[in-house]
C-alpha cells in the first residue's frame, strides 16, 4: 500500500511496508520511503551470551548492513543511534538476561536512510510482539540554503541542503527520542524543523496503524 | 500488539489476540521440550524460550531413585511448567498436582515435530476446533500440541504424516473455505 501525503507545505514521499515476510526471525518488516527501502529482522528475547547478558534487563544489539561493501564507521554510528532509540521504548525489564537482536539490511538508498531504518525497526518490533511503552518513527528534515524546510529529502536534496536533521519521535505526546544533525543550523531553525517533523509523525503513526490493521484482518 | 477481544457475560474478560512466534514460558503451560543434556539428576530441555528449562528425573509418574525414566538426549518430552518467571530458570514436570501423568511424559518414537506461530496453537486448542475435526475425518493420527509453538504428529504412514503437517502449517494463512477445498481434494484422491 502506498500513501501520498501532503502535510501543509511539507510533503512526504509515498511509503509502504510489509510485515512478517521472513520465516526465521521472530519479527520482520520492510519499509519503503520513495526509493529508499530497508529490511529489518528481529530475534528475541533469546538466549544471551554470558559476557553480554545484563542481570536486570534485556541486552539489545543492532546490526546495520549497507547495500554494498562491509559495514564501516557510519554504520556503527547509526547502529548506536538506533540502539539508543529502541532501548528507550522496549520494556527490557520484563526479560532480564536475554538478548534481543535487530538486523537491518539496506536494500536501496535514495535519501533519508536513517529515518527509514527507524521506521523499519519499529515495524519489526510490532511484528515480533515485544513489549513497548511507545511506538516511534523517524523523520528527516533538510534545510535548504535559503531557509526552507524539506521533509523526507531525496539523495539529491540532501546533497544540496545546508543541514540535515533526523528526529526519532515517540507516539506518546510526540516526544523526541533521538536527534542527529549534519551541517549547521540555528536554534530557531531546529525548532521549526522539529515542529514540522512532529506534524509528519502523526501521519506516519496513522500509517503504522493501518498496516497492522491490514495484517490482522488477513487472519 | 493485536486485536482487542471481549467476552461479555459474568466477569467479562478483555484480552489481546496477537500473532507472535517467540514463546515466553508461563507457569502452567503445557509444552513440548527437546532434551539437550543430562546433568546429574536433572535434564535440560529446549523449549524455545530464552533459557533451557530443567526437568528432574523424579518428576515422572512412578519414578523413584531406583526406577529412573529412560530419557536420552534428543527425546521429546510433553510437560508443564511449575516455575516460570522472568527472574528464574524455568522448571518443568511431567506429573500433575495429584502425581498422575495425565498424558504427559516422553513422546514415543517416530512422528514429526514442527513449529508454528502461537496464534495458530491457540486456535487449535480452542474447544471444538474445526481444523482438527476435519483432519480426523481424513486419516487417523496422533497429535500433541505444545503451547510453545511446537506440534508433534504421527499417522500410519510417512506420507499421511507429511500431508497432515503441510495442512496444519498452511492453516495459518488459509481461510476456512480454502481449507475445506484442500481437504476435499485430498480425500477424493
Amino acid at each position: 500500500m502506498a500513501v501520498e501525503l501532503d502535510n501543509g507545505q511539507c510533503r512526504l514521499r509515498p511509503f509502504s511496508c510489509e510485515l512478517g515476510l521472513l520465516s526465521r526471525p521472530d519479527g520482520s518488516a520492510t519499509f519503503l520511503q520513495g526509493d529508499t527501502s530497508v529490511l529489518a529482522g528481529l530475534y528475541g528475547p533469546a538466549e544471551a551470551k554470558v559476557s553480554k547478558e545484563l542481570p536486570d534487563r534485556a541486552a539489545l544489539e543492532v546490526l546495520l548492513r549497507p547495500k554494498v561493501g562491509l559495514p564501516g564507521v557510519l554504520e556503527r554510528s547509526r547502529e548506536q543511534l538506533l540502539r539508543q532509540t529502541c532501548e528507550a521504548v522496549i520494556l527490557g525489564v520484563l526479560h532480564p538476561r536475554t538478548a534481543i537482536s535487530l538486523v537491518l539490511q539496506v536494500l536501496s538508498d535514495a535519501g533519508s536512510l536513517l529515518s527509514c531504518c527507524l521506521n523499519a525497526a519499529c515495524m519489526a518490533l510490532l511484528d515480533a510482539g515485544l513489549p513497548l511503552n511507545a511506538l516511534f518513527c523517524g523523520v528527516t528534515c533538510a534545510l535548504q540554503p535559503d531557509g526552507t524546510i524539506l521533509l523526507d529529502p531525496t539523495a539529491r536534496q540532501e546533497q544540496e541542503a545546508r543541514a540535515i536533521l533526523t528526529f526519532a519521535i515517540a507516539s506518546n505526546e510526540r516526544k523526541v527520542l533521538m536527534t542527529t544533525t549534519k551541517g549547521s543550523c540555528s536554534v530557531e531553525e531546529m525548532q521549526q524543523c522539529l515542529a514540522a517533523a512532529q506534524r509528519a509523525a502523526t501521519t506516519i503513526f496513522q500509517f503504522y496503524r493501518d498496516s497492522v490493521r491490514r495484517r490482522y484482518s488477513k487472519s | 500488539c493485536g486485536l482487542l477481544r471481549h467476552r461479555p457475560g459474568a466477569g467479562g474478560a478483555y484480552w489481546v489476540d496477537s500473532q507472535q512466534k517467540r514463546y515466553v514460558p508461563v507457569k502452567g503451560d503445557h509444552v513440548i521440550g527437546i532434551v539437550t543434556a543430562k546433568a546429574g539428576d536433572v535434564f535440560r530441555l529446549d523449549v524455545g524460550g530464552s533459557e533451557p528449562a530443567s526437568l528432574s528425573y523424579l518428576a515422572f509418574e512412578g519414578a523413584t531413585k531406583r526406577n529412573r525414566p529412560n530419557v536420552q538426549v534428543g527425546d521429546l518430552i510433553y510437560g508443564q511448567f511449575v516455575v516460570a518467571n522472568k527472574d528464574m530458570e524455568p522448571e518443568m514436570v511431567c506429573i500433575d498436582s495429584s502425581g498422575k501423568s495425565s498424558g504427559m511424559g516422553i513422546i514415543g518414537q517416530d512422528g514429526f515435530l514442527f513449529k508454528v506461530s502461537l496464534g495458530l496453537i491457540r486456535k487449535l486448542l480452542a474447544p471444538k476446533c474445526e481444523i482438527i475435526q476435519e483432519l480426523s475425518q481424513l486419516y487417523p493420527f496422533e497429535l500433541v500440541i505444545g503451547m510453545n509453538g511446537r506440534i508433534w504428529v504421527k499417522a500410519k504412514t510417512v506420507q499421511q504424516t507429511l500431508i497432515i503437517v503441510n495442512i496444519l502449517e498452511a492453516c495459518e494463512f488459509m481461510t476456512a473455505e480454502q481449507r475445506k477445498q484442500a481437504l476435499a481434494k485430498l480425500s477424493g484422491n
